[in-house]
């Protein structure tokens, strides 16, 4: 893999807005000049994009790993109960989730005396932490059955407890195989937030339906959108690679 | 260990199996693979459940469900084919890990132990190796330094030198003839008949889950008197 991706997009971002601008009237300001002009509000709304695929991914993280180590617990019904939520939110749509969340969660809640109001983009990210926690069970789950019996045999000849074993022997081991999947994982949170301009976020997406309506120039479609990506892919390519390098350098031992 | 009987569904492993180890004796066990041999290790520090009969450890039913089994297995170090070191830790960290989480001993005496344990399996100067950057051998001996950090009254030997190349099976052999002669309690499931010839007290031939026989190991191997252990023998030797 190489930058080559990313230099076609800027390639189609370009000609993109050379066929936009032989279309403009006179009149009309450049369409570059336009983007620049746009790119403060625009970052704006991907800084929020990307503080949502934090929040979510801590959430989720957090909730995933207590989620994925119900499922291999030793009591059946804790397993069976972990295994269910994990299934029903791996397999729901995120559109959904998010739609749920939306409703259901309150815009405010009460802390004592003193209300807290949940903004739009915090439900959001509920909405968003709610797949991704599935997902990390999962992760957590596959992990820890990844390691070979052995591993597990060899702590209880030597006295280790349960809680033990899993804290010092196969949670570290776990780590290093769900490094990789985990950034992946990330990676697809982050280009799933511009699902939150469906129920109203103002983030990136939003943003840019709003600076094209408010230009209202056809012409200017393409080009913007491109320009959209184009800060999603900068992004999440790195994220890409350097999944991909650790892949490779786990492997090799 | 009496007329101890084990199935995994209806797989029959151990079909009333009777022997006894007295504290300082080396027991061989030998026996063509699938004998059960290994489950009847597994059996005496209670890694594995039996169905009937009774084990004793230092007086000890094994077979109890309100044994202590994390006190029994303090006891009953074990060694395995695939020696099961934790990747994640160096050789001196694989020593140092139970006797200091599980005994609770102190840290510095355990790390004057880990050494001089390394040394004793002659592995001084890999301390700080992790179990990959050891050959099978080394990393056996690790295996073994880490079970005799817990200080055992007895030692399992699980087929210790079968997935080993066979240059670094002697070395892994001296170190456990080594710890027989200083009088450790050992179970040694093990193909290496020269081997088993020469360290143990007592050697028992086992077959689809019973003792076939047993003796001394120069009265066993020469004059032997069942069919199948002279089968067995002359197709090994």
């Amino acid at each position: 893999m190489n930058g080559r991706q990313g230099v076609i997009l800027v390639a189609a971002l370009l000609v993109s807005a050379g066929i936009g601008e032989a279309k403009a009237g006179p009149a009309d300001p450049s369409i570059l000049a336009t983007i620049i002009k746009w790119t403060p509000l625009l970052a704006q709304g991907f800084a929020l994009n990307i503080a949502m695929s934090f929040l979510a991914m801590a959430i989720g993280t957090a909730f995933g790993v207590a989620l994925g180590l119900g499922q291999i617990s030793v009591l059946a019904p804790v397993r069976a109960s972990a295994w269910s939520v994990t299934q029903f939110f791996r397999n729901s749509p995120w559109l959904v989730l998010l739609f749920y969340c939306m409703l259901l969660l309150p815009f405010e809640f009460r802390i004592g005396d003193s209300f807290v109001s949940l903004p739009g983009w915090a439900k959001a990210t509920v909405g968003l932490a709610l797949p991704v926690m599935a997902n990390v069970s999962e992760l957590v789950r596959g992990a820890v059955q990844s390691i070979p019996s052995g591993q597990w045999e060899a702590c209880e000849a030597l006295a280790f407890t349960r809680l033990q074993t899993l804290r010092m022997v196969i949670l570290p081991q776990c780590v290093k195989r769900m490094t990789p999947p985990w950034m992946n994982l990330y990676a697809i949170l982050t280009v799933a937030t511009p699902l939150t301009s469906v129920v109203g976020v103002s983030e990136a997406m939003t943003l840019t339906g709003d600076i094209l309506s408010s230009e209202g120039r056809t012409e200017l479609l393409v080009p913007m959108y491109l320009y959209l990506l184009l800060w999603f892919f900068a992004y999440c390519y790195p994220i890409a690679l350097a999944t991909v390098a650790l892949e490779r350098r786990f492997q090799v031992r | 260990m009496r007329d101890v009987h084990k199935s995994f569904g209806a797989q029959t492993i151990l079909n009333g199996i009777s022997l006894d180890v007295m504290r300082g004796e080396v027991i061989c066990i030998i026996g063509p693979s699938g004998a059960g041999k290994s489950t009847l290790l597994r059996c005496i520090n209670a890694l594995v459940p039996i169905d009937r009969g009774s084990i004793l450890v230092a007086g000890q039913e094994v077979h109890d469900a309100k044994l202590d089994k994390l006190a029994l297995r303090r006891k009953v170090g074990m060694v395995f084919q695939q020696y099961n070191l934790f990747p994640h830790r160096t050789a001196l960290e694989n020593i140092m890990m139970a006797p200091i989480h599980v005994l609770k001993h102190d840290r510095a005496d355990v790390e004057a132990r880990a050494h001089s344990l390394m040394r004793k399996v002659r592995l001084d100067g890999k301390e700080g190796f992790y179990p990959g950057e050891l050959s099978g051998g080394q990393q056996q001996r690790v295996a073994i330094a880490r079970s005799l950090a817990m200080q055992p009254d007895a030692m399992l030997f699980d087929e210790v030198t079968a997935a080993l190349d066979p240059e670094t099976v002697k070395e892994v052999l001296v170190t456990i003839r080594d710890l027989a002669e200083e009088g450790m309690t050992c179970v040694i499931v093990t193909h290496e008949m020269g081997f088993a010839r020469e360290v143990a007290d007592q050697i028992y031939f086992t077959d689809r889950g019973v003792v076939i026989e047993h003796g001394p190991p120069e009265e066993f191997f020469t004059q032997s008197r069942d069919e199948r252990t002279r089968r067995f023998l002359s197709q090994i030797l």
